[in-house]
């Protein structure tokens, strides 16, 4: 265990689940920060621009997409905001942290990167301004502040992208209204998402350009205090269904008693109904311990209400993002009682 | 019954200590000078480790303003989003400690952090949102006050710096922020914005470029230093080779008389290798012990040179460290190994019933000389065609390893050739038995007189450098350093009031104008001067047009230093862009002492081109009995500092200190060669002298008294070294040829020219023959003191 309390806070960038991999003092409440609170309404275009009061925070974009050839490929931008303290200063002395991720898989190849950056100084940041802008260094996902149009852009030594999302549908509000409880303790989160995005653009794959089209899906979420200390990773799973519904769905691994199981289904005109323990199941089914430990990276998921029952199983089993804290993401592919694609997280596999 | 073998194998060094001794110092000598050596080379090897370990901001490149502003905030921000992955630092001094480097830097953009290890980076994170810095001891116990701060040690901080987090180095908003630069992380994504299209004044730098290439240079340094150590172990070697060849030689008949005795040649093998090597071991450790000192007493020396050159930081105080004091016992016992390995395959192949010659072994017979000789043409041819076809500075030094042992090799067939004639030559009987003896004798001596030429060469090589380049560099100081003063100023404003000041008060104010820029893909150093007399009548060239000075004054001419014309290929009348201006290159300049490519344009041009930069340093001329008078009113009326001002003759000086340091430890080492050499003589005449007998016997009953025989030999001694010295001072001119040509243009990227010092030869040719008399002194007083029975037993035990 690391001494230096600087580190532990920088961990607290990375999503619900990495911070339950056993890092101390996380599942603990933080002085002075603000913890999501039901029945509060969010306020838009004021709530897609970061929010310094909370601990931790991210916009995160996954996305399936097709090559001109029709070649699957996978694409993930993501901005983490952390905060050392509740409160917002300019330059250097900014308590809030930024870390960039992104990624593209392909059936053969996965290839992820990273970016690190101070708040205040202008290298990163989440911003409404009459348009929306959330950037670290060359990177950015900015549009117009209502998420309806954006354009979305990520470089690294091995590949780059930028493309435009067009949303076609409203925003989905997760749990109670963007309430989403994480634990039967209550830890909770805000969380929403627009998960009806049409994409275009240009994808580089090291000497490789392609015209890439597809859909994307984006995550808002901010909270301060997410985990219990009994919650070990989490399995998140986004589902788009040929028929136009799609799914969100997550299962918190649990070191004692059942894991916390939650999910939201999503019709066509962004209807939501929320999931439960009694109307969601997603059961690993077989384990893969290719490019790190042992995970699985096929899914039975079922959702008896809605008649869904369906295989999930990963395009590239080797999804490891190779970046400060390792966890698995990546596109999948849906089969079944309905067909479609998605993407899964797991982390907190060791 | 090993043990009586042994005893009577030890008695012969009973009977003949002289030769104990020179096989005993010979391996120490050859041990001391190889170990001393390595050791400062682990030291200063050492310490760039440790530096590398550091937070060096120098392992990085950099991007600077072209005129070496300090860079807005912005325009760190506009890079980081073009996809540059720069990180700022802020250099400045600490409160209250202005020879202390107070180093802002932001570790979370620092290149190599890495989030899962962040201590890799080198640079902590426990300074961010927290009053918190760190140095290393030597700096915390240097700092008078903490300036508000919790100062932590950390060892992988540099001396003299203080780090911390930039927060705490920035005291004002960011908009107005400015950094000293920013450091380019390794890690290029894809569409990242050329430079230029970002910032037009900016610079990227290359960090060999203000890193000094340390390596390469101290590589330079220390591949001097090796070469030195092996030349002077290969000296040392000589004359353990000659005292055990002897010894081996004298001890055959006990060897004969223990094996007719019946004990068995293995054993008598074992009984001499376990002496050998218990020999090599004593010798290696009083070798070590030598080594040891002598590094302790050279090191200051090159840890000054190294810093004064190089800027590389390299301790003053030596640590024992197994990997020298280990090689050095490991290369005393091979050394021995490698001396005795011949003699000793001889005893062992020895039939039991051979005569017991004494003499054979210092007959020197002319096939032996020619073989050598062979061998030493074949590495004169070696040594010519690498030449031709190598390059690199290891290739410059087996130049002038194949060059000096080839030479050495060839010399016993060379005197022997000499002798030959001056005894075919010779009418005068008493002439002839001189030059015969002496070529009857020259087989002993003649791994002594190699030993001797090599030291002189070495001597006359390296003293022709050095001179060469103190020459040259004098010249150069009194050219460039032309001003009788010099001001510096941190502070433009002060600057400004200085020369306000100063106007009407001195003939001439000089600006020196500087900022980055580069020619032909070469980072430079570009400076504006101004048109005056002072360059014009001042500043020779190594190549110019005759026009020069007005072309550089009217703006179109630019002159170049060698460096960066070597490095781009540049010749005089070439056009080439500084900064997106054409120039015609009207001069190469020579420019020593500095690693880096520079350039001269005049100073309309400049201000051009650099509407921004400002003078921070002048030349001042004056006459110079005025100038103690002008410093202490500079220092009342102005309130300057004996920082800001320094005249002409203090900064030549401590320029020519530092060049002496760096040659300090090449004339130490010269002077050690050279002892060690005639330590090799006195050996070789002593050991003679006492086998010599039989020889001088007949001499003296024809008539020649023991007191003439005593001046002969001397005068042998004299005539053998004195032609010995002669040959060496062609060589030394190839060797110092071969070294300024070849190895200092590899190593530093100028030529010095070669300049003749037939003082200073003839002065070494002196202390050479001087020692060859001292060390004979002693052997030919020994022979005329000879009591005339120990001449006439001579006769009696010849059967």
């Amino acid at each position: 265990m690391k001494s230096n309390i600087t580190l532990l806070l920088f961990l607290v960038w990375c999503p619900f689940a990495l911070l339950a991999q056993g890092f101390a003092g996380l599942g603990t409440e933080v002085e002075g920060f603000a913890v999501p609170e039901r029945g509060i309404d969010l306020q838009f275009p004021r709530d897609h621009a970061a929010h310094p009061e909370y601990r931790i925070e991210w916009w995160y974009v996954t996305a399936n997409a097709v090559s001109q050839t029709g070649e699957p490929i996978g694409l993930q931008w993501t901005l983490f905001r952390s905060a050392l303290k509740p409160n917002e200063n300019d330059g250097w002395t900014s308590p809030q942290l930024w870390m960039g991720h992104a990624a593209v898989t392909t059936k053969h190849d996965h290839f992820s990167t990273e970016r690190l950056s101070r708040g205040g100084i202008g290298q990163a940041g989440a911003e409404i301004n009459g348009t929306f802008e959330a950037w670290i260094d060359d990177w950015h996902l900015s549009g117009m502040d209502d998420y309806s149009k954006m354009s979305m852009r990520a470089t690294s030594p091995e590949f780059a992208y930028d493309v435009e999302l067009t949303a076609n549908g409203p925003l989905v509000f997760h749990g109670d209204n963007g309430f989403s409880v994480k634990s039967s303790a209550g830890q909770a989160s805000y969380y929403y998402s627009q998960p009806f995005y049409d994409l275009g653009g240009t994808l580089e794959i090291e000497d490789q350009t392609y015209q890439i089209t597809g859909h994307a899906w984006l995550d808002r979420e901010w909270s301060s205090q997410p985990l219990s200390e009994t919650q070990t990773g989490w399995d998140w799973f986004s589902l788009s269904f040929d028929d136009g519904t799609k799914m969100m769905g997550f299962s918190l691994r649990q070191t004692k008693g059942e894991n916390f199981v939650s999910g939201t289904w999503i019709e066509p005109d962004g209807t939501t109904t929320t999931l439960g323990p009694e109307t969601l199941s997603l059961t690993p089914i077989s384990l893969t311990s290719e490019g790190g430990p042992s995970l699985p990276t096929v899914w039975t998921v079922s959702v008896p209400s809605q008649d869904v029952n369906v295989t999930v199983k990963a395009l590239n089993s080797n999804s490891w993002m190779a970046t400060s804290i390792k966890y698995w993401e990546g596109p999948v592919v849906v089969e079944g009682s309905h067909n479609g694609v998605g993407y899964l997280e797991m982390t907190g596999y060791n | 019954m090993f043990f009586i073998g042994l005893q009577a194998m030890l008695s012969h060094w009973r009977k003949n200590p002289l030769q104990w001794v020179t096989l005993v110092f010979g391996v120490a000598f050859a041990t001391a000078l190889w170990t001393g050596i390595q050791a400062i080379n682990s030291e200063a090897r050492a310490s760039y480790d440790r530096a590398e370990q550091q937070i060096s901001i120098a392992q990085f490149d950099q991007i600077q303003k072209k005129d070496k502003s300090s860079i807005p905030h912005e325009e760190f921000i506009l890079l980081r989003r073009a996809g540059w992955m720069v990180s700022p630092i802020i250099r400045k001094e600490f409160p209250d400690a202005p020879d202390i480097e107070f180093l802002g830097v932001d570790p979370v953009s620092y290149p190599g952090f890495n989030l899962a290890a962040p201590e890799a980076s080198g640079v902590p994170l426990e300074s961010i949102d927290a009053n918190i810095a760190f140095a290393n001891t030597a700096t915390l116990a240097r700092l008078k006050t903490h300036g508000g701060f919790e100062i932590r040690e950390l060892s992988t901080v540099p001396d003299g710096v203080v780090v911390t987090d930039l927060a705490n180095v920035v005291s004002i908003r960011t908009e107005k922020t400015h950094y000293s630069a920013l450091l380019v992380s390794n890690f290029t994504p894809k569409w990242q914005r050329p430079l230029a299209e970002v910032a037009k004044d900016l610079i990227l730098i290359n960090r060999a470029e203000f890193a000094t290439d340390l390596g390469r240079l101290t590589d330079s340094f220390h591949l001097n230093l090796t070469a030195f150590g092996l030349l002077a172990f290969a000296v040392g070697i000589f004359i353990v080779y000659g005292a055990v060849g002897l010894a081996f030689e004298q001890r055959r008949p006990v060897v004969r008389t223990l094996r007719a005795l019946g004990y068995p040649l293995k054993k008598i093998l074992w009984v001499i290798a376990t002496e050998l090597m218990v020999f090599a071991i004593f010798a290696g450790a009083i070798g070590v012990l030598l080594g040891y000192f002598l590094a302790a007493a050279l090191l200051p020396d090159v840890s000054s040179a190294l810093g004064g050159l190089y800027g590389a930081d390299v301790p003053n105080t030596l640590r024992i460290r197994s990997e020298w004091w280990m090689t050095g016992m490991a290369i005393a016992v091979l050394g021995t190994a490698i001396a005795a390995a011949s003699s000793f395959f001889k005893l062992a192949k020895m039939p039991l019933l051979s005569a017991t010659k004494n003499r054979s072994w210092s007959q020197f017979t002319q096939r032996s000389g020619i073989q050598l000789a062979c061998v030493g043409a074949l590495l004169w041819v070696v040594a010519i065609c690498l030449y031709f076809f190598g390059s690199g500075l290891i290739t410059g030094f087996a130049i002038l390893g194949g060059l000096l042992i080839g030479a050495a090799f060839m010399l016993p067939l060379f005197l022997l050739g000499l002798l030959t004639v001056a005894l075919r030559c010779s009418r005068d009987h008493l002439v002839r038995w001189f030059w015969a003896d002496t070529r009857q004798q020259l087989s002993g001596l003649s791994l002594a007189l190699m030993a001797l030429m090599l030291a002189m060469a070495t001597n006359i090589g390296v003293s022709t450098m050095v001179n060469s380049f103190r020459d040259t560099f004098t010249g150069w100081l009194d050219q460039r350093m032309s001003s009788e003063m010099y001001l510096r100023f941190e502070d433009p404003e002060m600057a400004r009031r200085t020369v306000s000041y100063l106007e009407g008060r001195v003939d001439a104010m000089l600006p020196i104008i500087q900022a980055k820029s580069s020619i032909r893909g070469e980072l430079i150093d570009l400076y504006g001067i101004v048109d005056h007399a002072t360059y014009r009548e001042n500043w020779g060239m190594l190549d110019q047009s005759e026009t020069m000075w007005d072309d550089i004054a009217n703006g179109i001419g630019i002159a170049v230093n060698e460096q960066v014309a070597r490095k781009a290929d540049i010749k005089l009348g070439d056009s080439i862009e500084a900064n997106s201006k054409q120039f015609t290159v009207v001069a190469i300049y020579g420019d020593y002492g500095n690693p880096i490519g520079q350039a001269i344009i005049g100073m309309p041009a400049f201000t051009a081109m650099f509407p921004n930069v400002t003078a921070d340093r002048f030349g001042v001329r004056l006459k110079p009995d005025a100038i103690p008078v002008l410093m202490t009113d500079l220092k009342t009326d102005l309130g300057l500092t004996d920082d800001n001002m320094i005249d002409q003759s203090s900064i030549k000086q401590s320029s020519i200190n530092i060049f002496e340091q760096t040659f300090a430890v090449t004339a130490a080492l010269n002077v050690l060669t050279l002892a060690v050499a005639g330590f090799a003589i006195l050996m070789s005449l002593l050991t003679l002298s006492a086998m010599r007998l039989p020889q001088m016997a007949p001499a003296w009953a024809m008539g020649l008294t023991r007191a003439k025989l005593g001046r002969y030999e001397l005068l042998r001694a004299l005539s053998l070294a004195g032609v010995t010295c002669v040959v060496a001072i062609p060589l030394g001119l190839a060797l110092s040829w071969v070294l300024l040509s070849v190895v200092n243009v590899e190593a530093f990227g100028w030529q010095i020219p070669m300049f003749l010092f037939p003082a200073t030869y003839a002065k070494l040719v002196l202390l050479s023959l001087a020692a060859a008399v001292i060390a004979a002194l002693w052997p030919s007083w020994v022979l005329s003191r000879t009591p005339p029975e120990r001449l006439l037993k001579v006769f009696s035990n010849e059967k």
